[in-house]
């Protein structure tokens, strides 16, 4: 416990690291994956805006992308990430290549819960004389918030899981904090207290979200 | 009933004083509706074939047909949600195949339409669906609301304004949806099988709204059915459609009451029992021994007594074993079903001279 105590700024300082990654990667996927996810449902044949050579191309770099590990994913594109944002170690370069991850899989969830919504509303909306784009943000994404909001806190779950591995490319955060200043050392209370504060972190989002999912569904 | 009470909202287009003003509204020419097979190796399916239809401004008209007749498609046509593989479709003037996507939208945002699932918004309140085709239409808040109002009150559900359409009962959503259409004051209001998810108490009430915006509001109205009760609840005229073509058009009274086409002639027995049905023949030649004759109730004046009087002539004895008659835009329409017995030849006879005075009258086959 004395170690811990001692370590306590660097702790302070892993929380931060985690919370600047996650919440950008969120953010920033979250917003890219809507819009992915927005492009597939619409251009899906028979949707609103559909286009066949757009749909496939999209659906099939969704699908490539999705299933590679984050850990290689971050390995893979060392490249691009040294043309866009000049390094590949780093809190920044994580969150980076985490928030790229986390658009693909954001936007399936998003296609996937586009494609619940009732035909039937958009027909309506469609006989009301709206143009499509207007038709997927006026009523597309309200009739599925609900699930989308779900959607979106189980992928803040995976997110925060992912950016454990942050510490392998140097981005800090508290799974880095457990394994060089808990396991490595075998100093087990700074590892069950950075576990502990995973949970809680991950606790109080997947709280929000049911909070914020129960609102958009009226339950 | 509240929705009779509302207070009536400005016409939208009102023809003064003529409810039927005799223009056309909305013309389909040769219409063809042809959809690619599903997947490569689909089977291109007519859903329409060689339309011709004429639908003058302030009328109900109704489309009756069994399911899989082309009704739907050919509603979607009238809004551009469809364009014919051939032929025209005329709204109001516009030629809706030559005005492109953009100029569709425009038309149909003069152009309500009603569906059997309602397709209510479920993320926007009751006040919210009613405001949606205002807010595409680009219109301030303040008049929005104004409208939203006025329009629930017209369909007696300004208190449930704030509630969301899982909250109403199947009528009261309907009744969103109908004041949705409305919204934009539209000279057209499409209806696709609008009471067909309701029961019948409600359906009436539906369908007493659906009349009044036709008569106070002026709008002409296009409805859908594969339930001809509804068309004799409301239209003015009717065509018959059958396997995507339209087999009979007339008034609904002319179409049912002289069904020229088997299609036509099958809806009048589904809500009149105006033949027996074979097992119903089966039954009456058990216990009737004479010929069994079933004449035609139109609406023709001294009918009964004409029928009486060469029965008499005759010598022939008639006893009435079955029949239906009902009404059909105020006018009477059904059949009667006679035993008829007399020495030999007289009935022959009779059902001659009955024929040659213009009755219409079907041998009962033994």
């Amino acid at each position: 416990m004395h170690e811990f105590l001692t370590n306590l700024p660097v702790y302070r300082e892993a929380i931060r690291q985690t919370f600047y990654i996650v919440l950008i990667s969120v953010s920033v996927g979250g917003l890219l994956g809507l819009g992915l996810g927005l492009v597939l449902y619409a251009t899906r044949p028979g949707s609103l805006l559909a286009n066949r050579p757009v749909f496939v191309l999209v659906n099939v770099l969704v699908n490539v992308v999705r299933p590679i590990p984050f850990v290689i994913f971050l390995t893979a594109i060392q490249p691009i990430m040294l043309h866009t944002i000049g390094t590949t170690i780093g809190t920044n370069a994580v969150t980076f290549a985490l928030s790229l991850s986390a658009a693909f899989a954001v936007g399936r969830i998003v296609e996937q819960n586009l494609l619940t919504v009732d035909p039937g509303v958009i027909e309506a909306a469609r006989a009301a004389g709206a143009r499509p784009i207007s038709i997927l943000v006026t009523v597309l994404i309200p009739e599925a918030l609900g699930p989308i909001i779900l959607g979106y806190t189980f992928i803040f779950v995976a997110v925060v899981d992912m950016s454990a591995q942050a510490g392998l490319f140097g981005g800090g955060g508290l799974g880095d904090f457990a394994i060089t200043y808990g396991s490595q050392r075998y100093n087990w209370p700074i590892v069950y207290i950075s576990v502990a504060t995973i949970v809680v972190i991950v606790q109080a989002g997947q709280f929000l979200g049911n909070w914020l999912a129960r609102r958009a569904l009226r339950r | 009933m509240s929705t009779e009470t509302g207070p009536a909202i400005e016409p939208a287009q009102m023809p003064d004083g003529v409810r039927v003003s005799g223009d056309v509204h909305v013309r389909l020419e040769h219409v063809d509706k042809i959809f690619p097979g599903r997947g490569r190796r689909g089977v291109p399916q007519a859903a329409l074939k060689d339309v011709d239809l004429e639908i003058r401004r302030g009328e109900v008209f109704g489309i009756i047909g069994y399911s899989g007749a082309g009704k739907s498609t050919l509603l979607r046509l009238i809004n551009g949600l469809e364009v014919p593989s051939s032929g025209q479709v005329l709204v109001g003037g516009h030629e809706l195949t030559a005005l492109g996507e953009r100029g569709r939208r425009e038309v149909r945002r003069d152009i309500g339409m009603v569906f059997q699932q309602f397709n209510l918004f479920r993320s926007r309140t009751v006040a919210g669906n009613v405001a949606y085709p205002l807010k595409v239409a680009g219109l301030g808040r303040d008049e929005r609301e104004r409208r939203v109002a006025r329009l629930l009150d017209f369909v007696g559900l300004l208190d449930r304004a704030h509630d969301h359409p899982e909250q109403l009962s199947g009528g009261q959503k309907q009744r969103v949806g109908i004041a949705r259409a409305l919204a934009t004051e539209p000279s057209l209001l499409l209806a696709d099988e609008a009471t067909s998810a309701l029961d019948p108490e409600t359906t009436g009430e539906v369908l007493g709204l659906l009349r009044r915006v036709n008569r106070d509001l002026g709008v002409t109205i296009v409805l859908i059915t594969h339930e001809l009760d509804v068309i004799r609840a409301v239209a003015d005229r009717v065509a018959v459609l059958d396997a995507g073509r339209v087999v009979e058009t007339g008034s609904v009274y002319d179409v049912f009451a002289r069904p020229q086409t088997e299609a036509a002639a099958r809806f009048i027995g589904t809500t009149l029992r105006d033949r027996p049905s074979p097992a119903t023949l089966a039954r009456l030649r058990a216990t009737h021994s004479g010929r069994l004759v079933t004449v035609r109730v139109r609406d023709q004046a001294g009918f009964q007594t004409r029928l009486a009087r060469t029965f008499l002539d005759h010598q022939v004895a008639a006893e009435i074993v079955f029949g239906g008659i009902s009404e059909l835009q105020d006018r009477p329409v059904g059949g009667l079903t006679f035993e008829l017995t007399g020495p030999d030849g007289a009935v022959d006879t009779a059902l001659a001279a009955l024929r040659a005075d213009g009755v219409d009258l079907i041998e009962e086959p033994e």
